[in-house]
């Protein structure tokens, strides 16, 4: 048995994956919407926490009333 | 720095949250930041106590000021209404999608993904950019869809629900097509890596101890591509033999079907190894081509009815007095209504109330609000201006008059018109003389060697199957489709410019196609007029009903009533009147023998008292910017009408201002509108409608292109198979040019791939087609297709 055999259904697996992975991504409607995501992934993950600004602004408005 | 400053400047005159330019008097400062009102500031206080100020760090001014929305969404309290706007329900987890008009920017984005911030319940939300809806997922027992939809307005992010929602038939998400380009791509890679080593063939001995096994991996390989991926074009090609036209598919579903069994053959009998690779590459890039072709833009709708437009729920008045929310369809003759400001009339009926004014544009097209009083009709699709009013009903939905215009069969028939396309007119001489071709060669080969007979037909088949041919159409309409589309012209699909290339007659609507929708101005050019002199022309403009001196009398403000002592109307002229003794003339530069320019573009009224010339009003164009110069290009090559349903009072105006040639007709309601257009058609015109209103509504889906035309892409526009952009008007001509350019590209690039043709004919014809030939020809002129398409299309947008 040589091992043409062996690489050349290694390497069509691997493509067969491929292909199925991609089936399940389109399956998975990741393809429909295709600007927001690019937007999304640059939104920091944690929300700048600025106590005090808000504490500020409460006053503020506290005041106002 | 340089953004930190350039905020400040910004701040210096437009509204921190919206960027609106604030008036003095209102401005109001917060936080060192200046606001143009107190809505504004309030969704900044919102934003600032929940630490969502990040919003306004991705973009400037981003906001919208809230709208008073009192009472306007009562109806999300009613069970029914709102189970019927969820997209999924459990007990503990309901999903809805909202449609958002004001998402925009990436700060839209930001804030709504982090919805779960501001109000409790609240468990993802997830923004769709492109469709401009947002998906809420929240839990029922915390929270309700009416205090999200109240939040939501509060921050300036106010969903729009419509009848439409209410129907909401879930239309399932055809992704067939990825999945066949997929399947098709990896069966095309993997067999041209097979095949590669044949190709490169010197008769080594371990070439000629794997052969087999490479040929019949790569026969594996290439079923799901043969069978699945390609199944489309059979199903197209049997379709339109059964309806015995010669579309394109025959020649394709042929030439694949032939490639695919004489590959088999000569595998079997170890002739070759085949043309699979030809045939899965051949496949995967038609298939892309298809999917080229598809622009799509979710954000408009080009079947939109008056569903779209109509509330999904009304305020009743109970007997006892008390309000409560009903279901639009559920309306019935008799009931009592309660209609709020900006609400819609959702039925024919009867006003209870004093009076109240209704802006019928969305009908019409006219933007002027129209008065009406105690007991007077009002008809569905008004909208209410002014304090909230109450009215009885006369009609349900169904029977109302607007809706009853769709039941105009039109309206149905348009699914079913199928056009025929230039690749399929091309095909009806290709498909023949192809076939033609191969059974003489096979006549002239079968008596020299019969095997090569064999090999020749097949190889004609093969080689002929018009992949450029078919490619050619989708990749430059698809081209065209994403330019005219960059230029605010959007298309329904790629036929549309088919369409637009082959019509020879343009029908205009008037108002609000050719005029503005905006109220037109006046202004005044003279010596100033003392409060004297204004009492003595308002009195005077009151007997006249020309409608220049109505739209001038309620354009002078109050003064007090005198009577005239003589008053005399000249038609076509102007008006003098004798008033205590002061004589006034009001009308045209002629009528007061005071000569000054009197050009047709401004409308002017001309004023003297007293024997001293005063000045004059103008009245300034309402027309669309541009619009001589269009028509008289328009005019060298198409017929041009306008069809109008007001009446003729502008004809005079109209015919100075357009080209000789071009038809005016007045008067027109919108089921005459449809019968003119359909007329034109039995004269074997090619029909472009160019509309806006409802009222062309039955004119656009007669024609056979509909355009509408909108000042605000986003909101309604009826059912049409493209949509303009107002600030585009003037460049129509451009639009109509460009789509004859794109035929001639097409014609062009069908010459060229015909030429590809002739010469893998003439290795066909005369028995050389070796596999590596075909791998090679095929490739070849797919791209040369596609980049010569693209760059025509793209050198004609230029010019």
């Amino acid at each position: 048995m040589s091992v043409i055999y062996l690489l050349i259904s290694i390497s069509i697996v691997v493509a067969a994956v491929f292909l199925y992975i991609f089936i399940r991504a389109v399956k998975s409607g990741q393809f429909d919407d295709d600007y927001t995501p690019s937007v999304r992934i640059l939104f920091d993950d944690e929300l700048k926490k600025n106590s005090n600004k808000s504490e500020q602004i409460r006053t503020q408005i506290e005041k106002q009333n | 720095m340089y953004q930190v400053n350039e905020q400040i400047f910004m701040n210096a005159q437009n509204c921190f949250h919206c960027g609106n330019d604030i008036v003095v008097a209102d401005e109001i400062i917060f936080d060192e930041k200046s606001f143009c009102c107190a809505g504004c500031k309030t969704v900044y206080e919102i934003f600032s106590l929940n630490d969502l100020t990040c919003y306004y760090d991705f973009e400037n001014a981003p906001g919208a000021t809230p709208q008073d929305i009192k009472g306007k969404y009562d109806f999300l309290d009613n069970e029914d209404i709102v189970s019927k706007l969820l997209d999924f329900q459990e007990d503990s987890t309901h999903i809805v999608s909202l449609y958002i008009p004001h998402i925009h920017c990436s700060s839209c984005i930001w804030i709504l993904e982090n919805l779960h911030k501001l109000q409790k319940g609240i468990a993802a939300s997830q923004v769709n950019f492109h469709e401009k809806k947002v998906r809420i997922t929240y839990n029922p027992n915390e929270t309700n869809l009416k205090d999200i939809v109240l939040m939501m307005s509060s921050i300036g992010y106010e969903p729009y629900i419509s009848l439409e929602n209410y129907e909401n038939k879930k239309k399932a998400v055809d992704r067939s097509l990825y999945y066949k380009i997929g399947v098709a791509f990896f069966c095309f890679g993997n067999i041209m890596l097979l095949s590669f080593p044949e190709y490169f063939e010197v008769g080594e001995f371990w070439i000629e101890q794997y052969k087999g096994f490479f040929r019949w991996l790569i026969f594996a390989l290439s079923l799901p591509a043969f069978f699945y991926s390609a199944w489309g074009y059979y199903v197209s090609a049997w379709k339109s033999i059964k309806s015995r036209m010669l579309n394109i598919d025959i020649p394709i579903a042929l030439g694949i079907v032939v490639m695919f069994v004489r590959s088999t053959v000569d595998i079997a009998f170890g002739y070759g190894q085949g043309f699979f690779d030809s045939m899965c590459g051949l496949i995967f890039f038609m298939l892309l081509g298809k999917l080229f072709q598809q622009k799509t833009y979710n954000f408009l709708s080009f079947e939109r009815d008056y569903k779209s437009y109509f509330p999904i729920a009304v305020t009743k008045i109970n007997a006892d007095g008390s309000e409560e929310a009903i279901q639009v369809y559920d309306v019935k003759k008799g009931n009592r209504l309660l209609i709020r400001n900006q609400e819609l009339i959702p039925v024919d009926g009867i006003l209870i109330s004093e009076k109240t004014s209704l802006d019928y544009s969305f009908v019409t097209g006219e933007a002027e609000a129209i008065e009406k009083k105690s007991g007077d009709k009002i008809f569905a699709g008004g909208k209410q201006l002014g304090r909230e009013v109450e009215m009885e009903v006369l009609h349900s939905v169904s029977q109302s008059y607007l809706t009853q215009l769709w039941s105009n069969d039109v309206f149905q028939k348009r699914v079913d018109q199928k056009y025929k396309t230039i690749t399929d007119t091309i095909s009806r001489y290709f498909t023949p003389a192809l076939l033609g071709l191969a059974v003489v060669s096979f006549g002239y080969w079968i008596f020299i060697d019969v095997t090569t007979a064999f090999n020749v037909f097949t190889a004609i088949l093969i080689v002929a199957c018009p992949c450029a041919l078919a490619l050619t159409a989708p990749f430059t309409l698809g081209n065209v489709l994403r330019i005219v589309g960059s230029r605010k012209f959007y298309l329904k699909n790629a036929t549309v410019i088919e369409q637009l290339a082959k019509v020879d007659t343009i029908v205009f609507d008037k108002t609000g196609t050719i005029t503005t929708n905006k109220k037109t101005s006046i202004t005044y050019e003279g010596t100033a007029l003392t409060d004297a002199e204004l009492k003595l022309l308002k009195n005077t403009l009151r007997g006249s009903n020309h409608p220049l001196s109505r739209r001038l009398y309620d354009y002078i403000p109050n003064q007090e009533k005198s009577d005239t002592t003589h008053f005399e109307e000249i038609i076509g002229k102007g008006i003098f009147a004798e008033i205590d003794g002061n004589t006034i003339k009001i009308g045209s530069s002629q009528f007061l023998q005071h000569m000054s320019e009197n050009t047709h573009k401004k409308t002017k009224v001309h004023i003297e008292i007293n024997g001293v010339y005063k000045g004059s009003y103008v009245f300034n164009n309402q027309y669309r910017e541009g619009l001589e110069q269009l028509f008289e290009n328009l005019s060298k090559n198409y017929n041009l009408v306008v069809l109008s349903g007001d009446n003729d009072g502008e004809r005079k105006i109209l015919e100075k201002m357009l080209p000789q040639n071009t038809t005016l007709v007045f008067n027109q309601k919108p089921e005459q509108k449809l019968a003119y257009i359909e007329n034109l058609q039995k004269e074997g015109k090619n029909v472009m409608m160019i509309g806006d209103g409802l009222n062309d509504a039955g004119a656009l889906a007669q024609s056979n292109i509909g355009i509408s035309i909108s000042e605000n892409v986003n909101v309604f526009s009826p059912a049409c198979d493209g949509i303009l952009d107002a600030s585009q008007f003037s460049k129509i001509g451009f639009f109509m040019k460009y789509s004859k350019n794109a035929m001639k590209t097409i014609m062009m690039s069908f010459g060229l791939s015909l030429l590809y043709n002739v010469v893998g004919l003439s290795f066909a014809v005369s028995g050389n087609l070796s596999p590596i030939v075909a791998a090679i020809i095929m490739p070849l002129s797919t791209v040369t297709i596609v980049s010569f398409v693209t760059i025509m299309s793209n050198f004609f947008a230029r010019k």
